[in-house]
């Protein structure tokens, strides 16, 4: 109990210790998260009418956000495969930092939620045994279940492995190879649930198309790694932790396929609709070139087919992957594009034209902007937390007392 | 000074790892008012879903129910719980030549089941299509026509309301089976289990089902007080309320308040399964369709042309 207490303590202080820049960190997180939290106890005395959705458009930014999200944490896998499947070194020593922005991903995602519902409070009655789960029916009861079981499963993994390296001990594969190999089938299926959850509405043209599930993968491993390689970056700048160059290249090689395969599928759901002319044209024509002279996400969409075209060529190129500045830029034009095209881009068009008829121009308010802001804030928070605890443990340089006092 | 709580217990978890954990609570915590002396919160919370409840758990409901009510609009409430009548399964019919799209059939269901007037509701949408324009899509429909009076020249319109399907798309996607449809084929919501997801209301492929994005206003004396627990008592905020063939009028035998306003005598109801029955007649010798037939969803509302 003593050993406990005096480690926990011993992570507080670690995690309240850093240089300026750390600090200036915390403060600026901590402005937006403060801010969101200000905006969602207006959304939550006032309703959700201080959002822009409305009967028509019922869900907006915050289920936006929540569909990028589970494919950034989805994303995991791919490092995942290289490291424990492939044995593939310099990125086994970094697949630590994946499972936690997976965990991240997660608790986001559960937040996105949380304040897209009118009534929050309720949220046991979609929990099993307590609740009356609407299993399996409802694709959304499957998400409740396979998103928890990911966060547990990340949430198990790394958690372990930190312990152990903590008390100086070596990990045992043998106990958590099971664990890691169910996590590869578990990080495509949240992504195919929550694909699902979209795809099964007959009611929605735009979402009946069975490429949603395949463009949903394929997209979230372009992303997803993105904004890893940009981490890693970040973390051995901060920290003693070397990061192998020929890690980021080989993330980077393997991002150049998933866009590829995106860009594929894309073009194929393209044709398809326009070749067609079929009355569910209506909502890719209201994408990209406008309905009845509204046009409010013509600019973005296209803006977002130009940015994953232009990484794409990137990450193809062995010369531009592997040069820090241009890999870079390509990063964050890939995780822009994605987050455009699987956002906004997916979400709204399901509900323009509407089921009858109606075009409703979306375009999300302050106060969802606000809590949406505080939501990034809140995770970019937990990762930098949890980066903190882990990366000292992690060189060696924060250990702990074991049970037994030594 | 809740407010300052709240704020207060989500931005302190924050940094700790039991982050979730401190969501939560502080989600709870803005939602129920600890230490309050008033139990009936608590038991608002705690309330199980309706059909879990035995008879004597819904009389407790209804009678912390309509307290609730008499205390917020100061009005004396009756909620009944009405059941399905055995051997009934009730359809609807529209008669699109007949319709003149006065649209008084979607104010007489505001009064009679009591949806907010601030920010308005409507159950019923009335949609205008220019004759001989494609409507297939209802893409080229106008749901917001003002004119100085109807029928308009040239135009013809077509009422859509909720479908009561037999195979509801809505109820299938429910994550907490807070909507169900009943033995008499009305499709319900238990208003006190829905959580404002919403994700019925991007199922609907009839736009029949409408959210409380703020908290509902009805003038006192514009409320009707004569309400059924799964029909048209007050709801609340942040939950998903559609149309219920008014359960609480044809459960007693009288017809719902849009067929009895119609000034034309467009809408017929009645029961299905009873081979007298007008809505029968209808569907055996008029020119029937429903609506987006090729989605399976089997409503029981029948438009047809009598004429």
């Amino acid at each position: 109990m003593y050993a406990l207490l005096k480690n926990f303590f011993t992570v507080l202080k670690h995690m309240a210790r850093g240089d300026k820049w750390y600090y200036i960190w915390l403060a600026f997180l901590s402005f937006f998260i403060i801010a969101g939290v200000a905006s969602y106890i207006r959304q939550l005395n006032t309703g959700l009418i201080l959002t822009a959705m409305r009967d028509q458009v019922s869900w907006g930014f915050y289920i936006s956000n929540f569909t990028f999200l589970v494919g950034v944490a989805a994303a995991a896998v791919l490092l995942v495969v290289p490291a424990y499947i492939y044995n593939f070194k310099p990125i086994k020593e970094i697949v630590l930092f994946g499972e936690l922005l997976a965990v991240t991903a997660i608790t986001m995602c559960i937040l996105f939620i949380l304040v897209d519902m009118g009534r929050p409070e309720r949220v046991w009655h979609l929990m099993p045994i307590i609740g009356t789960m609407n299993f399996p029916s409802s694709l959304l009861a499957w998400d409740v279940v396979v998103l928890n079981g990911y966060l547990a499963i990340n949430f198990l993994i790394s958690f372990y492995v930190l312990y152990k390296m903590s008390h100086s001990k070596e990990y045992s594969i043998q106990l958590i190879k099971p664990l890691i190999l169910i996590s590869i089938p578990w990080a495509i299926s949240i992504h195919t649930v929550t694909a699902f959850l979209y795809n099964g509405l007959s009611a929605r043209p735009f979402w009946n198309a069975s490429i949603l599930a395949p463009r949903f993968i394929a997209s979230a491993l372009s992303s997803g790694p993105a904004l890893m390689i940009i981490i890693f970056q970040i973390v051995r700048k901060v920290s003693k932790i070397d990061i192998d160059n020929k890690a980021i290249f080989k993330i980077a090689e393997l991002i150049a396929y998933a866009i590829g395969l995106n860009l594929f599928l894309f073009g194929a759901e393209f044709f398809k609709e326009f070749y067609s002319g079929s009355i569910h044209l209506a909502p890719m024509e209201y994408l990209y070139f406008g309905l009845h002279g509204k046009t409010a996400l013509v600019p973005w969409m296209w803006s977002a087919l130009i940015f994953n075209i232009t990484a794409f060529l990137i990450f193809l190129s062995p010369t531009a992957r592997e040069n820090f500045l241009t890999l870079n830029l390509a990063c964050v034009l890939i995780i822009a594009g994605v987050y455009i095209e699987k956002g906004m881009g997916l979400v709204v068009p399901g509900f323009v034209p509407g089921v009858l008829g109606e075009i409703y121009e979306y375009s999300p308010s302050w106060t969802e902007k606000s809590i949406t802001i505080g939501i990034w804030a809140t995770g970019a928070m937990l990762y930098t937390l949890l980066l903190k605890f882990a990366m000292p443990i992690y060189t060696g340089e924060l250990r702990f007392l074991s049970k037994t006092g030594k | 000074m809740p407010n300052k709580i709240k704020g207060n217990s989500i931005s302190k978890s924050i940094s700790r790892r039991g982050f979730l954990k401190g969501a939560a609570l502080g989600l709870a915590s803005t939602a129920i008012p600890f230490g309050t002396a008033d139990a009936s919160v608590w038991d608002a919370f705690l309330q199980k879903h309706f059909r879990e409840m035995n008879e004597d758990e819904i009389q407790t409901v209804i009678k912390r129910l309509e307290k609730e009510y008499d205390k917020k609009f100061d009005t004396k409430f009756n909620i009944k719980t009405t059941k399905a009548m055995p051997g009934t399964l009730f359809g609807y019919g529209l008669d699109l030549s007949r319709c003149i799209g006065c649209r008084r059939c979607v104010y007489a269901c505001v009064r009679e089941n009591n949806q907010s007037r601030d920010p308005q509701i409507h159950w019923i949408t009335v949609l205008r299509f220019k004759k001989g324009e494609k409507w297939i899509d209802l893409e080229e429909s106008e749901k917001y026509y003002y004119p100085g009076a109807v029928p308009e020249e040239g135009y013809f319109y077509m009422p859509v309301q909720c479908q009561q399907c037999e195979n509801p798309p809505c109820v299938r996607v429910c994550p907490t089976k807070a909507t169900w449809k009943e033995p008499d084929g009305i499709v319900v919501v238990d208003y006190n289990w829905c959580i404002g997801c919403r994700y019925c209301m991007a199922a609907c492929p009839y736009g029949a089902r409408h959210f409380n994005w703020a908290k509902p206003r009805i003038r006192k004396e514009e409320l009707n007080p004569e309400t059924h627990y799964l029909g048209n008592r007050p709801r609340y905020a942040g939950v998903v309320e559609k149309c219920t063939f008014c359960v609480q009028r044809t459960r007693a035998g009288r017809y719902p308040a849009c067929v009895e306003i119609c000034p034309v005598g467009a809408r017929k109801f009645g029961n299905l399964l009873d081979p007298k029955s007008e809505i029968r007649y209808c569907i055996e010798n008029k020119r029937v369709f429903r609506l987006k037939e090729d989605l399976n969803t089997y409503p029981k509302f029948y438009y047809f042309f009598a004429t």
